[in-house]
């Protein structure tokens, strides 16, 4: 049993949805995203994705490819982001890493899931990566006891939803709608029939994530689902702050917002 | 050893690593292109265009001047996919790739373009097949090419500049894929080479194969033997996969592709994915990728928009490591003196892409002697690439004489 499942575990006894905040490493700097996690983490997130900054990132949609980019300029590399991690990790916090493939295998699939886990992390969130490619990560993540975390779609077929839940250890990452990360002003329906579909494939907890912004679209999601994923707004609120003082104050803003939120319906 | 078998792999190339939104398209895509391809309408409607539309088969011209005075002599055989309408072997995927579309019942269509060739490709089949249509291209790219950029909204596309990231082929590729995560209940994603998540690669090489077919009985036809080598550029590498296809079993056949070497491989700036990159993930397939040590995309270079890309087909990954194919780079310099060697012996101006393979037929001229015999697929024309080749050898022109030197 994991970090992760310690969390999901604290939240279901507070009858609450986790609450999950993601941030690249790197971004705005290296020693910036450990103080903005950590801040993070101080104003109530349960659970932490360090993105791994890379050059393609064809699910996000353009203020994750900003920060992305900002961190590669800052010279932010996959043993930068173990780094982060441990800084994090320190906190108590589950701490996971979200990470395109190839950054991965060309770092070596077990030395990643083995430093990982020296690090402190519990687990790897891989968006394009799917089940049918994961032969070697599976052993590796097994090997080290380390958590999967692959994602569904509103467009999965229930069939489909069976084998990628059933690959997945720690959650299941649901994504909200079709289409890429980035803030929406409401998240469509499709959430809530796909975390009800994949209950019916596995027992795992499911989170949703994908437009995610504000204290009430949380409070929505936190009705069905077992955890609320939000990035994109994050950053945004780094982008727009003149400065890294106002960008830790305004992350701990949303976080207590979202924090509300998840905990609204037993208020 | 040479088809896609093992769920879309090319021994441990190929594969899909794309977001699982993707996974539902890409499955009844595969469907939908194995039933069309066994439904005899399906094939004949393909041919009546392949026939009464692109103007197939194309020509093979026996380039002889050419042979004699740049390839040591060797007979050169060219396969003019220039000639087809849009000029470039491109539209021979987009026709089946289009027709796949209205099978499905969608409506739009979305493409990534780098030298524009496959965009104009894909909003002609649009506008024939009455499909909404939107190219994505890097914003340096709607630059170079501005008359393809032309060329598509007359046709009645949307041509989107992409701002991201280096802003080239590369990018617009990320971009149409997160077009087609959004989009992709009404939307089919027309991608222009052998590379992309399974089906694609299979896919592209089965629309393009085409090529070496008709290639392969014309040669046996005019000369009454198979070729000593078969020649192609290599980009993403679908007008490669389409002539090299016919002449895989054929043992005697050596299959040569040619990337681009750019200012020159050891310079760090050219497009030579075999000669400079290694194996890793990129765009949906795992495949030889310029990539840094820490697995970021390096960013390509050449003369040639259409070569300048940092990954391949995954099936040309195969080839080169069973030692099926050999692959090998041309420089910028190297290409474009086979440019005007052709312009100048066979009255042919060719696409830059296709000079690297006619560069590679001088160097195999000169292994092979004057009884060797070479068939290169000469995938386009050279239209596009005026203004380049009017830099590139300082060809005046009255009103420009004293700009950009």
């Amino acid at each position: 049993m994991t970090g992760l499942h310690d969390a999901f575990s604290r939240a279901r006894d507070e009858g609450r949805a986790a609450l999950i905040g993601y941030l690249p490493a790197g971004f705005p700097t290296s020693d910036g995203s450990v103080l903005l996690i950590k801040a993070m983490v101080a104003s109530g997130v349960d659970i932490v994705e360090v993105g791994l900054p890379y050059s393609d990132p064809l699910m996000d949609g353009p203020v994750i490819q900003e920060a992305a980019d900002t961190a590669l300029r800052q010279g932010m590399t996959p043993a930068g982001v173990l780094d982060v991690v441990e800084r994090v990790a320190a906190t108590g916090a589950a701490t996971l890493v979200m990470s395109y493939w190839n950054p991965v295998e060309r770092f070596g699939v077990d030395e990643f899931a083995g430093g990982l886990a020296r690090a402190g992390g519990c687990g790897v969130i891989t968006p394009d990566l799917t089940p049918e490619e994961a032969g070697e990560w599976t052993r590796a993540t097994y090997e080290h006891g380390i958590d999967r975390v692959f994602l569904v779609a509103p467009s999965s077929t229930d069939a489909r939803l069976r084998t990628v839940a059933s690959a997945c250890t720690g959650f299941v990452y649901a994504a909200s709608t079709m289409g890429v990360t980035g803030a929406r002003t409401s998240v469509s329906g499709a959430a809530e029939s796909l975390v009800s579909r994949v209950r019916e494939a596995s027992s795992l907890p499911v989170a949703v994530g994908l437009g995610v912004s504000s204290g009430d679209q949380a409070a929505q999601i936190a009705a069905y689902a077992d955890g609320v994923i939000v990035g994109s707004a994050f950053i945004r609120r780094v982008l727009d702050a003149p400065s890294l003082q106002a960008a830790e104050a305004s992350v701990r803003e949303l976080v207590a917002e979202l924090a509300a939120g998840v905990r609204r319906r037993t208020e | 050893m040479a088809s896609a078998t093992n769920s879309g792999h090319f021994g441990p190339y190929g594969g899909r690593f794309v977001p699982e939104a993707l996974t539902a398209a890409l499955d009844e895509l595969d469907e939908v292109f194995h039933a069309a391809m066994d439904d005899p309408a399906f094939r004949a409607e393909l041919e009546r265009l392949e026939r009464d539309y692109t103007g197939r088969p194309s020509p093979l011209t026996e380039a002889v001047r050419f042979g004699q005075e740049h390839c040591s002599g060797a007979r050169i055989f060219l396969k003019r996919e220039d000639l087809n309408h849009t000029g470039s072997h491109k539209i021979n995927n987009v026709l089946g790739q289009a027709l796949l579309t209205v099978r499905m019942g969608k409506k739009r269509v979305i493409a990534e373009t780098g030298a524009g060739q496959h965009g104009v490709a894909t909003a002609t089949a649009a506008a024939l097949l009455g499909l909404d249509c939107v190219v994505y291209m890097g914003e340096e790219d709607t630059r170079r090419q501005a008359l393809n950029v032309v060329r598509m909204r007359l046709l009645g596309a949307t041509v989107v500049p992409v701002t991201a990231g280096r802003r080239t082929l590369k990018d617009a590729i990320n971009e149409a894929m997160r077009d087609w995560v959004t989009s992709v209940d009404d939307t089919h994603y027309i991608l222009g080479t052998v590379t992309g998540p399974s089906p694609f690669p299979d896919m592209v090489r089965t629309f393009q194969s085409v090529i070496g077919r008709e290639a392969r009985a014309q040669i046996l036809d005019r000369t009454g033997r198979l070729p000593d080598a078969v020649a192609a550029c290599v980009g993403g590498g679908s007008n490669a996969m389409g002539i090299f296809t016919a002449f895989i079993g054929d043992a005697d056949v050596q299959l040569w592709g040619f990337e681009a070497g750019g200012d020159g491989v050891s310079t760090g700036r050219h497009a030579a994915r075999f000669a400079g990159g290694s194996p890793g993930v990129l765009h949906g397939a795992r495949t030889f990728v310029m990539q840094d040590e820490w697995g970021q995309t390096v960013p390509s270079h050449s003369i040639s928009a259409g070569l300048d890309y940092p990954g391949v087909g995954p099936q040309h990954a195969w080839l080169h490591d069973s030692g099926r194919a050999s692959y090998e780079a041309v420089d910028d310099a190297e290409a474009m003196r086979a440019f005007q060697a052709l312009c100048r012996t066979e009255g042919i101006i060719p696409a830059i892409e296709s000079a690297h393979a006619l560069a590679g037929a001088m160097r195999l001229g000169s292994r092979m002697g004057p009884d060797g015999m070479a068939l290169v697929n000469l995938s386009g024309r050279g239209d596009k690439d005026v203004a380049t080749a009017t830099r590139w050898f300082g060809i005046d022109e009255p009103d420009e004489a004293a700009e950009g030197r």
